[in-house]
């Protein structure tokens, strides 16, 4: 029996991880083809470094980004759902664990997504 | 150069990386930094940013299918993953205060161990259970094989974990999914069986790169109209990889070929880095 609970979580975790990719895929490539339409023509220099535009550098910047249609607003946009997947497919191995009463499990799991939750805090610090 | 351009070459190269990290199985990552560094004269720290998502979206696609066939031991990937991400978060933070050119020689000497154990003899081992910690962590599980169902045991979980670690921290530092660490960890230290371990880290390697895509995201490491080419690139590369690998059966010269290019990459990545000129 618990194998087959095995098997199903594994399924699902499957089409988590294709539907990631594809969505995440395409909204970058429709970002792509705005950022084409408007800059190809423009210089491109990334021998140094200096960040990002600060359009793309703020959840805010991007949403507003998103609706007046600039590309690389949506590409990050895109870029960060591709991000979360595997987040979402940590997300999905828990309520699996926790069907199946794996409370071992269940707790190692919840603690990678901790980890991950810190990883992205600790970005404005340090 | 334009940003048309600059695109299409990026696209084109992120392809190629794809597609040889694919059929050589040492992903797409170790090719695509070098070529945007060395070739494209791009700043280090966008290569890695740019490589970290394009490891994302490989890995993520092909666990996708390797988790439907039951190989992939979803215990024994969880449990690691508890070492890669805390590995990533450090090695990410690392990233953002040691000099460039140290990452550079880092990187070189990464690229040609890995070059080196892609041409390693794959042997399939199974060993009988033994180690106490993998009975408490239910980390012994079985996997298909010819339609009969092989039973392995896990050994090692503390040494496998450490090395872990470390594999966790090399890819936050250098944007790669660094496969071959984590092949060193389960084959060598943990002794279970390569088709395995091949494709639990495979699985792994989305979790450990997202949790330091997360910090270099906040840090404008990852920018979006170079992220955009390289992501997409790669990830067709990697699809068209998967394909052929499935008619071919020996890749052997591959192998061989990509390895001395690599190699050499590597060699002119150590000495720039040497010479501070990345």
């Amino acid at each position: 029996m618990k194998k087959i609970g095995d098997l199903d979580i594994q399924q699902i975790i499957g089409w988590v991880l294709r539907l990631g990719v594809l969505i995440s895929m395409s909204v970058v490539f429709i970002g792509g083809c705005f950022y084409w339409y408007r800059h190809s023509g423009e210089t491109a220099n990334y021998s140094k470094f200096v960040g990002v535009p600060d359009f793309v550098h703020s959840a805010s910047g991007i949403w507003h980004g998103i609706f007046t249609l600039r590309g690389r607003a949506i590409i990050q946009a895109g870029i960060i759902l591709l991000i979360a997947t595997p987040v979402i497919r940590v997300l999905f191995s828990a309520i699996g664990f926790i069907l199946e009463k794996d409370w071992l499990y269940t707790g190692i799991t919840i603690l990678v997504l901790g980890i991950i939750i810190l990883s992205a805090f600790t970005g404005h610090a340090g | 150069m334009s940003v048309a351009v600059l695109t299409l070459i990026v696209l084109a190269g992120s392809y190629l990386a794809g597609l040889v990290g694919s059929l050589t199985g040492l992903g797409g990552g170790v090719v695509i930094i070098p070529l945007l560094t060395l070739l494209l004269n791009v700043n280090i720290h966008y290569a890695i940013g740019a490589s970290l998502i394009s490891v994302i979206a490989t890995s993520s696609g092909s666990a996708a299918a390797y988790v439907k066939e039951g190989i992939t031991n979803i215990r024994l990937g969880m449990f690691l993953e508890i070492a890669t991400t805390i590995g990533a978060l450090a090695g990410a933070m690392l990233a953002l205060h040691i000099q460039t050119s140290v990452i550079a020689v880092i990187f070189g000497v990464i690229l040609i161990f890995s070059a080196i154990m892609s041409l390693r003899p794959k042997k399939e081992q199974i060993h009988d259970p033994k180690s106490q910690w993998a009975e408490t962590l239910k980390l012994n599980s079985s996997y298909p094989v010819n339609d009969q169902v092989v039973k392995y045991g896990v050994q090692n979980v503390g040494g496998g974990f450490l090395m872990m670690l470390f594999a966790g921290i090399i890819s936050g530092l250098l944007g790669i999914g660094s496969g071959a660490l984590k092949v060193v960890a389960m084959d060598g230290i943990m002794r279970i069986p390569f088709k395995v371990s091949t494709t639990t880290s495979n699985f792994m390697i989305g979790v450990t790169a997202a949790a330091s895509a997360v910090v270099y995201l906040q840090r404008g490491y990852i920018d979006p109209g170079l992220s955009m080419p390289v992501v997409i690139g790669v990830l067709l590369g990697a699809l068209t990889g998967s394909k052929i690998l499935v008619h071919t059966s020996s890749s052997q010269w591959i192998r061989w070929v990509f390895a001395v290019i690599v190699t050499f990459l590597a060699g002119q990545m150590i000495y720039n880095g040497l010479n501070h000129k990345i």
